[in-house]
């Protein structure tokens, strides 16, 4: 889903996006987990062959591929979309949604409380 | 072939590959409180910084008034993380605390399991506008006072009024430096985020 369209001026679009500045698919929240699908890189621009590679090694999230590649977050997040559509990366994700939150805030505090 | 990817520092830190969960916590805070300090002590990567667009449109812009060629400014995000278990990693945001950021916010804010404020006791004012935002966003939220050996040292009580504090949030004290002590922070707002969820079950 778009974002309505008032909010379209935020995030300036980029070259490397094709002037596109949102996203085909809206699955990429800050922190989803990403993971390259295979090598394949042809057909793809400098900047998202940058991300496959990246992602080859294993799961990283949204956020911190932005980080590595010095990309803007909104500008990252369409490329993913792209890449995803293509079935060159895939999310690793387990929604938080599926788990009680409750569980998985006890979870958190164990795992805090872990490393005291 | 292009050349080797320019990371911003050393190759990345993948995540174990059992990890299947990730989640948010944000750091939020007024300008040089500390927020950048905090997650940089907790995290088990070297924190990053990422950068997002924004416009000034609707937003109350102070840094580009009279620069009217320029359409857009860059918001700055630190952020670490620190793998919790097999199966959980946790995603610390360093997060700024003007409205004008509040773009940044809901997507900051989306999914992120609560907030920890962390204040400076010689600009207690300068917290309300963050404390207001998290009450916007509907996010809980602890306070941390992170100490600074030039700061005055009030009794709680006295915070607790000057931030108007809610008889159940927490209010602890940190060093963002101190790991130990940064931890405990982050379980004092867990804690209370679990209490919160305990009483709307």
């Amino acid at each position: 889903m778009n974002r309505p369209r008032g909010e379209r001026a935020l995030v300036r679009p980029h070259v490397v996006t094709g002037g596109r500045a949102h996203p085909s698919r809206n699955v990429f929240d800050l922190v989803t987990l990403v993971i390259a699908v295979g090598d394949r890189q042809a057909g793809l621009g400098p900047e998202q062959r940058r991300i496959v590679r990246l992602c080859q090694g294993g799961a990283l999230s949204v956020v911190e591929i932005a980080g590595h590649l010095r990309l803007p977050v909104g500008v990252t997040r369409v490329l993913l979309s792209d890449l995803m559509d293509g079935g060159h990366v895939t999310t690793r994700a387990a929604s938080t949604a599926q788990q009680p939150r409750l569980q998985l805030l006890q979870e958190v505090l164990d795992g805090l409380r872990a490393r005291l | 072939m292009d050349s080797a990817p320019a990371f911003e520092t050393a190759p990345p830190a993948y995540l174990p590959e059992t990890v299947r969960t990730a989640v948010k916590l944000l750091i939020v805070g007024h300008f040089a409180v500390g927020k950048t300090t905090f997650v940089g002590t907790l995290s088990e990567i070297r924190p990053l910084r990422t950068e997002e667009l924004m416009t000034q449109a609707g937003a109350v812009v102070d840094d580009l008034a009279g620069v009217p060629d320029k359409t857009t400014t860059t918001v700055a995000m630190d952020f670490g993380r620190l793998t919790l278990s097999d199966r959980l990693v946790l995603y610390l945001f360093g997060t700024p605390g003007q409205s004008r950021f509040e773009r940044l916010w809901q997507d900051l804010a989306r999914g992120a399991l609560g907030a920890l404020v962390l204040v400076d006791t010689a600009r207690l004012r300068q917290s309300f506008e963050v404390m207001d935002l998290l009450e916007r966003h509907g996010l809980p939220y602890a306070v941390a006072v992170n100490r600074f050996e030039t700061a005055p040292a009030f009794p709680d009580q006295e915070i607790r009024e000057a931030l108007d504090l809610l008889p159940e949030t927490p209010l602890v004290t940190c060093d963002a430096r101190d790991q130990a002590s940064s931890t405990r922070a982050l379980i004092a707002l867990v804690d209370h985020l679990i209490s919160l969820d305990q009483e709307s079950a």
